[in-house]
């Protein structure tokens, strides 16, 4: 198992490192600069800003620097919050992002698998067609879509909930909600197909034999069966959602890392881009790994090479 | 258990049932409703097993024969449904009883091991803790007593290593010993009547011969009955005392071993035994098959449902089912060429 | 068991005759083999929701492409003194004209800030969201299967290189690359659009080019891991090592097992990739990375729609409905068909 972890960091590593190296390219591919489109900048001072950050030396040595800078931790400077490191960015905006979408996921976990369950064993029936079809909306419907009709509906025709902001904890329930919508669908249709899968098998048929009630069956022997590809999907979902979504932090007007993120590449803010792509390829190949793990546990066939 | 059908309908006497016998089926009629139609799987089936008695049902896929054994344990499969006849096991009249009662029956007093051993054991959990569960859920033993218990059953069925065995996995054995540990989890609670699905079909030859002597060693030290499900002819001839033949969703054919092997009376039971290839027989001898094809269960013939197949079909064959004709107390079979026989017989007499 | 006399009265000596061979072969009733395509078709024609979705599907369609050459309206016509019209109503002057005798088309869906029917505009965005939809997934199926096949087919060093390769473009984000890539584009697509015969660049927007180039190197990733999946299973299948054994060459094996295996996999997964694509298309037009103005998608109606939310609920919520009603039925419709092409579901 050890053996297994340490390859799998290992190649984790070497994936982020070619992914910050492809963004880092990428990003200097498109003309212009972070200082280009400011418009109260005159020529000597976008040459000394260039200076300043170390852009007007050649291409691979402004990369090697980076990428030296990494190791050592340093993540240096954004180039357009000034005064903000890259690090601080981050770690303000990313708690905020990760609270929504930690209970974003909780929620589509809580609903997702009792509804999959619920409609495997009433195949067929209305409880089952119903679950499917509003299981399909909750994927069809993007999620702007989601977040907009969510804000008509409660915040201005009905005015329940508030809809800007997290000032309370009723702030938090519209884009919560909003953002557990697909994951929640998705959950619970995987889960049924799952579920679908494992009451068909054989040893269920061994385990009622064996005299144990239909409660019985399905929490010991199915749900721990059932439930693996849930768990194969979660992972990396967890990765995205905590990450913040761009649609529901600028529909709820919310300060999370989502929109920085994008934020950052209209502004062509390189370090604060390469800053936050690195911190999302880790976490979803983190999540990734700790996956593949917590799968080895669960379900003991399971050959990791 | 839901009975639509009314047991007044097979004409026979209700509830009544001969206490002698371990497990009763009477008159048994199931189907299974699928969205292509109804599928008639049992049309009248009747078996009896003393206790302590081995009954091999025989017979092709689609013969029925494990719907009747599942329908004793009320196993039988959604859609499927009981719609005329009476069940009765070991005092219990299973039509009428409640799941919960079904329950506390199931692996305790009646138990079944499955065809396949690979996907009959949950891949997730250690053998252990499969076979404790059974211990657990129908005696009153903790679960260091259940695990002695475990350990114990794991050298009755002969696999070696008990304590090891026990916190491994289903998928770290092999296709016979996993058997081995599916015989061990039924017979945790010495059951009164054990039924074996065909369990050897799955394994290699040679495992077949050891699981058999087995389950036939470990009847002989419970004491219990068995009811063993086969379509190999070979696997019945040394183990079991009795035989019912099963086609069509009937029973055609039921006696002690010698009789159906030695005076078989019905055809298809003639046709089984002679397309046997002979160890003895000269080298390219033809073998010789039963010709046609199984019975279409959603539309069951009228008549026998062997007739399409049978070689001396009459034309009474094709429209109406035979009744059972009785050869001795033991043996019987439901053929018209019986009949026939004995209609002649009388006409012989009167003109006498 | 009891022993009953059967012969009382119900029998004659005739019924003992040997049956003839018609009378025995009359109740073998075989029923008619049916191929695979039919009976997939037949299971797909009973499914209710995924026949209603197909109809959805249809109506959207007209709306999209046929409707728009004689509605009364163009999509960028802009009528004055008509802003901001509820559904239904009519604008003070085209009231005066109407009470004058001149016959008007209704606005079902009012108008928008700049006067223009939103009933028009709304179609015209869907037929631009289907078109993105359909070509986005066709690019993806193409570039997908190839990629896919190969790796599958050649297994190996290759696959593995191959499938590193997919890990990785998984990884990036797809944000950064779409609009990294527009900002890229745009001068040299505008250059392009400046040459003769290029215009239609210029009409259709940078933004919705590099979307499809994007698209072109990101999306089909799935498809490519779903196809090489299957190669893999298929190759090993036990018909084709039988096949093999009969002499079958490779290309017939490729032909008549493998290809008309996967066929079922790759139109259920392109039509469910069309939603996704759709999805993809309306996000990013709705972010502003979309078609160009005054061209309507139906993401970029709803973004402009969002501004004016508590007046005019309409104008957000005709094209967000739209399209969530275009992905729904694509997908129900893709659900369906996944169902009819198993014939492992027993339903």
């Amino acid at each position: 198992m050890a053996k297994y972890i340490i390859k799998r960091v290992l190649l984790a590593v070497l994936t982020v490192f070619l992914v910050a190296t492809i963004t880092f390219f990428l990003m200097h591919l498109v003309p212009g600069g972070p200082f280009v489109a400011e418009k109260s900048i005159s020529a000597d001072a976008q040459a000394a800003l260039n200076a300043k950050f170390g852009m007007d030396k050649p291409l691979i040595v402004q990369y090697k620097n980076y990428m030296v800078g990494i190791l050592q931790g340093d993540f240096s400077l954004s180039l357009k919050q000034r005064g903000w490191t890259v690090a601080d960015i981050i770690t303000s905006r990313f708690p905020v992002s990760a609270r929504i979408g930690g209970l974003a996921v909780l929620l589509a976990l809580l609903v997702g698998v009792p509804m999959g369950s619920i409609a495997a064993l009433n195949r067929g029936k209305w409880v089952d067609n119903l679950i499917i079809v509003v299981a399909t909306c909750g994927i069809a419907f993007p999620s702007f879509v989601i977040c907009t009709v969510g804000v008509y509906l409660f915040g201005v025709h009905l005015g329940w909930l508030p809809t800007f902001g997290l000032a309370s904890a009723a702030n938090y329930i519209l884009p919560v909600f909003a953002l557990s919508f697909y994951p929640m669908s998705y959950i619970t249709r995987l889960m049924r197909s799952s579920m679908l899968d494992v009451i068909g098998q054989d040893y269920m048929r061994t385990a009622k034999a064996k005299g144990l009630s239909r409660g019985k069956c399905l929490f010991k022997h199915a749900l721990r069966n059932a439930i693996l590809p849930v768990v194969t999907y979660v992972g990396p979902m967890l990765a995205y959602t905590i990450t913040g979504s761009f649609i529901v932090e600028k529909i709820f007007v919310i300060p999370g890392l989502g929109g920085q993120f994008v934020s950052s590449i209209t502004n062509r803010d390189y370090t604060v881009i390469m800053g936050t792509t690195i911190f999302l390829a880790t976490l979803i190949i983190a999540m990734n790994v700790l996956v593949d793990i917590v799968y080895k546990i669960v379900d003991p066939r399971i050959q990791l090479k | 258990m839901n009975t639509t059908g009314s047991n007044a309908a097979t004409g026979a006497a209700q509830n009544v049932h001969n206490p002698d016998y371990l497990v009763d089926i009477q008159h048994e009629r199931l189907s299974f409703f699928t969205p292509a139609g109804e599928v008639k799987a049992l049309n009248d089936v009747s078996l009896y097993v003393r206790p302590g008695e081995v009954l091999g049902i025989v017979g092709e896929s689609g013969s029925g024969k494990s719907v009747t054994a599942y329908s004793i344990m009320g196993l039988t499969a959604y859609p499927g449904r009981l719609i005329g006849g009476d069940i009765w096991f070991n005092g219990h009249h299973i039509n009428e009883m409640s799941e919960r009662e079904m329950r506390k029956m199931r692996g305790n007093e009646v138990s079944i091991i499955f065809q396949d051993p690979m996907t009959s054991l949950n891949p997730v959990y250690t053998i252990g803790n499969q076979i404790r569960e059974v211990i657990l859920l129908h005696t009153s033993k903790n679960k260091a007593e259940a695990n002695a218990r475990a350990r114990e059953l794991l050298t009755l069925v002969g696999i070696n290593e008990p304590d090891k065995r026990l916190k491994q996995y289903p998928h770290e054995l092999s296709g016979g010993m996993r058997q081995r540990v599916m015989i061990a989890i039924a017979l945790a609670c010495e059951p009164k009547l054990l039924i074996a699905d065909e369990p050897t079909t799955a394994l290699d030859v040679t495992i077949q011969a050891q699981i058999l002597e087995l389950i036939m060693d470990l009847k002989k030290r419970l004491g219990m009955a068995v009811i063993l499900i086969t379509h190999d002819l070979g696997v019945v001839a040394g183990t079991c005392d009795r035989i019912a033949v099963m086609y069509g969703g009937k029973v055609v054919e039921s006696g002690l071993t010698d009789d159906i092997f030695y005076r078989p009376a019905h055809e298809y039971t003639k046709g089984l035994l002679v397309s046997i290839p002979n160890l003895k027989d000269q080298s390219h001898t033809r073998l010789v098959p039963i010709e046609g094809s199984p019975v279409d269960m959603l539309n069951p013939p009228a008549g026998c449902p062997f007739a399409p197949r049978c070689r001396s079909c009459m034309k009474v064959c094709l429209g109406r089912m035979p009744e059972y004709t009785h050869l001795t107390d033991s043996h019987y079979s439901a053929c018209w060429l019986l009949d026939k026989a004995e209609f002649e017989q009388r006409q012989r007499e009167e003109q006498a | 068991m009891t022993k009953k006399n059967p012969l009382s009265f119900q029998l004659n000596v005739d019924d003992f005759l040997p049956a003839t061979e018609a009378e025995r072969q009359s109740l073998n009733q075989l029923r008619p083999s049916v191929s695979f395509w039919k009976d997939a078709m037949r299971r797909l024609r009973k499914n209710k929701v995924a026949m209603v979705s197909l109809f959805v599907i249809i109506v959207i369609i007209l709306l999209a492409f046929v409707v728009p050459t004689f509605y009364p309206y163009r999509y960028e016509e802009q009528i004055k003194g008509a802003l901001y019209l509820k559904p239904m109503t009519f604008s003070p002057d085209e009231q005066a004209r109407i009470d004058a005798g001149a016959k008007i088309f209704p606005h079902i869906l009012g108008t928008d800030n700049m006067g223009r029917d939103y009933a028009i505009r709304v179609m015209v965005g869907s037929r631009i969201s289907l078109l993105v939809g359909i070509i986005a997934s066709a690019i993806i199926l193409l570039i997908g299967s190839i990629y896919g096949s190969v790796s599958g087919y050649f297994g190996g060093t290759v696959d593995l290189v191959m499938m590193r390769v997919v890990d990785i473009i998984y990884t990036v984000p797809d944000i950064l690359l779409i609009i990294l890539l527009s900002m890229a584009l745009k001068d040299p697509l505008m250059a392009l659009a400046a040459k003769p015969g290029w215009e239609w660049v210029q009409k259709l927007g940078v933004n919705l080019i590099s979307i499809f180039i994007v698209f072109a190197l990101l999306y089909w990733v799935g498809m490519a891991r779903i196809v090489r999946g299957q190669v893999l299973t298929l190759k090993q299948s036990e018909y084709v090592t039988a096949a093999r054994a009969l002499g079958a060459s490779s290309g017939r094996i490729i032909r008549k097992h493998l290809l008309t295996n996967c066929i079922g996999t790759l139109i259920v997964t392109t039509t469910l990739q069309i939603p996704s694509s759709i999805f993809t298309e309306s996000f990013l037009s709705f972010l502003g990375l979309g078609v160009a103005i005054p061209m309507p998608s139906l993401g970029s109606l709803a973004s402009d729609g969002l501004n004016g939310l508590t007046s005019y609920p309409y104008l957000l919520l005709a094209p967000a409905l739209l399209i969530s009603l275009i992905i729904l039925s694509f997908n129900l419709f893709g659900d369906g068909l996944r169902d009819a092409f198993d014939p492992k579901m027993k339903s």
